[in-house]
C-alpha cells in the first residue's frame, strides 16, 4: 500500500505566542518547532503499522520553504521512508489542500492521511479539500482505521458517539486519539533518515482564498477571585448573582 | 449577502448547536439585506423543522433521500442547494459534521473558509471573522477575498435568539452522487444525560480524586446543576473515566459558559482544551495549581470537604427559585 502522511510544522505546545510587524506576524523568533501532533501521533504511526502488516511505502509530504526540513528530518527517524517537501510559502488552507492535490494527482496513494488539525491555525481544512478536490472519500476525525482488500474500515467520532462505516480507496483520513500510540525515534532511525530522500519539487502556484489581518492576544485575565472553603456555598451564590451562569 | 446555513441532524432532531447557525445567518442576511435559507437533511420531524424556523430562517430546504454522514454526498447537496439560493455565504456549525462537510463544500464551491469562528463578520473593509488560533491562545482575524464564503461558526461563540416562525419547507433532492461511505453501525457513548460538546455546564475532575470510587460526587454535582461531566488526561489513561470524557489538547475541546475543575492541575494541554470557557472555577487544594491562573473562581481546599458543600448549596438554590 502506498501511503501519503501530509505533515505540518507547529510551533511547541508551551511556545509563548508574540506576534510582530503591527501584529500581522506570528513571531518565530525562539520558537521551538515540532511535528504538528496529530499528524505525527496519530497519521504518521498508523500509517508505518500499516506498512508494517500489510507492505508498501509511506511517504510524508510538507508545503513550506526549507525551515520544515528539520521536522520533516524527525518523520522520516521515526519511520516514514521518504518526503517530498513542496517548496512553497505557505498562505492557507486552500493554498495548501491545492499544492497537496497537485502532488497527489500524479501519484497513485492508495491513503492520504493527516492529523485532524493543526495546534497553530486550528483550521480542520486542509484533509476535507484535499477530497474535495480529488473527489474522494473524506472520513474526519477518525479514531480507528483498518484496510483490508481495498476497502478502509473506520472509526469517527459523531455527536454523542462513533460511527463505523467504509470508504473505497483511495481516500482522505483525518487522525484523531485512538488512532496510534505516539513512537520516539531512536538512534538508527536518527542516522537513517540523514540518508533517506527528501524531495524537493516547486509549487504548482496554487493561490489563497483568505488572509489574516491582525492577530490579538486575549485580554488578560483578572485575578481569580478566591473564595473560602469553608464557607464554599458562597462560590454557587456568585455563579448565579454576578457570573449568571447558573 | 444571500445566506445559506447548514443544519445538522441527528437521531430524526435539528442538532442543538445549528439553531445557532441559524441565528448567526439570519442575523447576517438581515443587516446586509439579503436572503436566507436553511439546508438539513435525514427523516426529521415536522416539530423538530418548525424549531428550527423559530430562530430566525423560515425558508427550509429538507433533503429526506440523504440519512447517512457522508461527507461527498452533502458537499454535493449543498452545492446545489447554494447555486439553487444564489448563496454568497453558507454557515456551518463547527461540530463533526461540519468539520467533515465544510472544507470540502469550500473547495467545490472555490470558496474561501474560516472555521471555527467566534464572532459575526466585519464588513466595513471587505468581509472579515474572528477565530481562536494557537489552541486558544491568541486570535485572528481572517479575511476572506472570494466571492463565495464559507463560515463554520464555533459553538457558543453567539448564543441563539428565538423568534415566532413557521418553517415553510421544500422538498430538495437533488442528484448527489454515488455514496463515497458505507455507514455499518453506530456505537452511542452510552449513559444518560448531556453530550459533553452540546453542554452549557460541565463539572470536570483529574487525579486529586485519588480513585474512581470518588466519581460519585462529581457526578451529582453534575446532576444537580444539570451539567455534562469531562475529566484531564491521566485519568483516562490510567482508566478511571472513558476516553471520550478526555478534555484538552489530544482529547476534545469544549467552551461551556461554565466549567468547575475538580483536583485538576491545568497543565497546558488541559487549558488548550477549555480555554474557550466563559466562567472557570477551579478547586484545588495546592494554592500553586497553574489553573487559578486561569480561573476566574477559585476555592483553595479539599474536593471531599468543598463538593459536597457546593452540592447543598446547588440544591438550596433550586429549593429558592422554585
Amino acid at each position: 500500500m502506498n501511503i501519503l502522511v501530509c505533515i505540518s510544522k507547529a510551533p511547541d505546545t508551551t511556545s509563548k505566542i508574540v506576534f510582530s510587524n503591527g501584529n500581522t506576524t506570528f513571531n518565530e523568533d525562539g520558537v521551538q518547532f515540532i511535528v504538528n501532533p496529530y499528524d505525527e501521533w496519530y497519521a504518521l504511526v498508523r500509517a508505518l503499522e500499516l506498512k508494517e502488516s500489510g507492505g508498501g511505502k509511506v511517504t510524508i509530504l510538507s508545503v513550506g520553504g526549507a525551515d520544515y526540513e528539520p521536522i520533516m528530518r524527525k518523520a522520516l527517524a521515526i519511520g516514514a521512508d521518504e518526503a517530498i517537501r513542496v517548496d512553497s510559502d505557505t498562505r492557507d488552507s486552500f493554498q495548501i489542500a491545492s499544492e497537496i492535490a497537485a502532488v497527489a494527482k500524479s501519484n497513485a496513494y492508495d491513503l492520504i492521511l493527516l492529523g485532524k488539525e493543526t495546534i497553530d491555525y486550528n483550521g480542520a481544512n486542509v484533509g476535507g479539500m484535499i477530497a474535495g478536490l480529488m473527489d474522494y472519500p473524506y472520513v474526519s476525525n477518525a479514531s480507528k482505521l483498518e484496510v483490508n482488500s481495498n476497502v478502509g474500515q473506520i472509526e469517527r467520532e459523531k455527536q454523542g458517539g462513533t460511527e463505523v462505516l467504509e470508504a473505497k480507496l483511495p481516500c482522505v483520513i483525518s487522525c484523531a486519539k485512538g488512532m496510534a500510540e505516539q513512537r520516539i525515534p531512536n538512534m538508527r532511525g536518527i542516522m537513517a533518515a540523514r540518508s533517506k530522500p527528501l524531495n524537493v519539487v516547486a509549487s504548482c502556484g496554487a493561490g489563497a482564498m483568505t488572509e489574516v489581518v491582525s492577530f490579538t492576544l486575549p485580554d488578560a485575565k483578572g485575578s481569580v477571585k478566591l473564595i473560602d472553603p469553608e464557607n464554599a456555598a458562597e462560590l454557587i451564590n456568585l455563579l448565579h448573582t454576578e457570573a449568571k451562569v447558573i | 449577502m444571500n445566506v445559506l446555513v447548514f443544519a445538522d441532524s441527528h437521531d430524526g432532531m435539528i442538532a442543538k448547536s445549528a439553531f445557532e447557525a441559524v441565528t448567526y445567518g439570519s442575523k447576517i442576511a438581515k443587516d446586509s439585506g439579503g436572503s436566507a435559507a436553511v439546508l438539513t437533511y435525514g427523516t426529521i420531524s415536522s416539530d423538530s423543522l418548525n424549531e428550527l424556523a423559530s430562530y430566525g430562517i423560515t425558508n427550509v430546504l429538507h433533503c429526506s433521500q440523504l440519512t447517512d454522514m457522508d461527507p461527498q454526498q452533502l458537499a454535493r447537496l449543498l452545492a446545489a442547494a447554494s447555486g439553487d439560493q444564489q448563496s454568497e455565504l453558507i454557515v456551518f456549525s463547527h461540530d463533526y459534521t461540519g468539520k467533515s462537510v465544510a472544507p470540502i463544500s469550500a473547495a467545490r464551491l472555490n470558496a474561501g473558509i474560516v472555521s471555527g469562528a467566534i464572532d459575526y463578520p466585519e464588513t466595513s473593509a471587505g468581509f472579515t471573522v474572528k477565530k481562536a488560533v494557537f489552541s486558544g491562545k491568541a486570535f485572528a482575524q481572517v479575511k476572506i477575498n472570494s466571492d463565495v464564503k464559507v463560515v463554520s461558526l464555533l459553538p457558543n461563540s453567539v448564543g441563539k435568539t428565538k423568534t415566532e416562525g413557521t418553517a415553510n419547507v421544500t422538498e430538495f433532492n437533488p442528484d448527489c452522487g454515488a455514496p463515497s461511505v458505507v455507514v455499518k453501525e453506530q456505537k452511542s457513548k452510552g449513559g444518560e444525560g448531556i453530550s459533553l460538546t452540546e453542554a452549557d455546564l460541565v463539572v470536570s475532575a483529574g487525579r486529586g480524586l485519588k480513585g474512581p470510587e470518588n466519581w460519585g460526587m462529581i457526578e451529582e454535582l453534575a446532576t444537580e446543576l444539570g451539567a455534562a461531566t469531562a475529566c484531564s488526561r491521566p485519568v483516562a489513561d490510567i482508566g478511571w473515566r472513558p476516553h471520550h470524557e478526555h478534555v484538552g489538547q489530544t482529547g476534545i475541546a469544549i467552551r461551556p459558559n461554565l466549567y468547575i475543575a475538580v483536583g485538576i492541575s491545568g497543565a497546558i494541554q488541559h487549558l488548550a482544551g477549555v480555554n474557550g470557557s466563559k466562567v472557570i472555577v477551579v478547586v484545588n487544594t495546592d494554592p500553586e495549581a497553574p489553573f487559578f491562573k486561569a480561573a476566574d473562581y477559585g476555592i483553595v481546599g479539599d474536593a471531599f470537604v468543598v463538593v459536597p458543600k457546593l452540592i447543598e448549596a446547588v440544591k438550596a438554590l433550586k429549593i429558592a427559585q422554585g
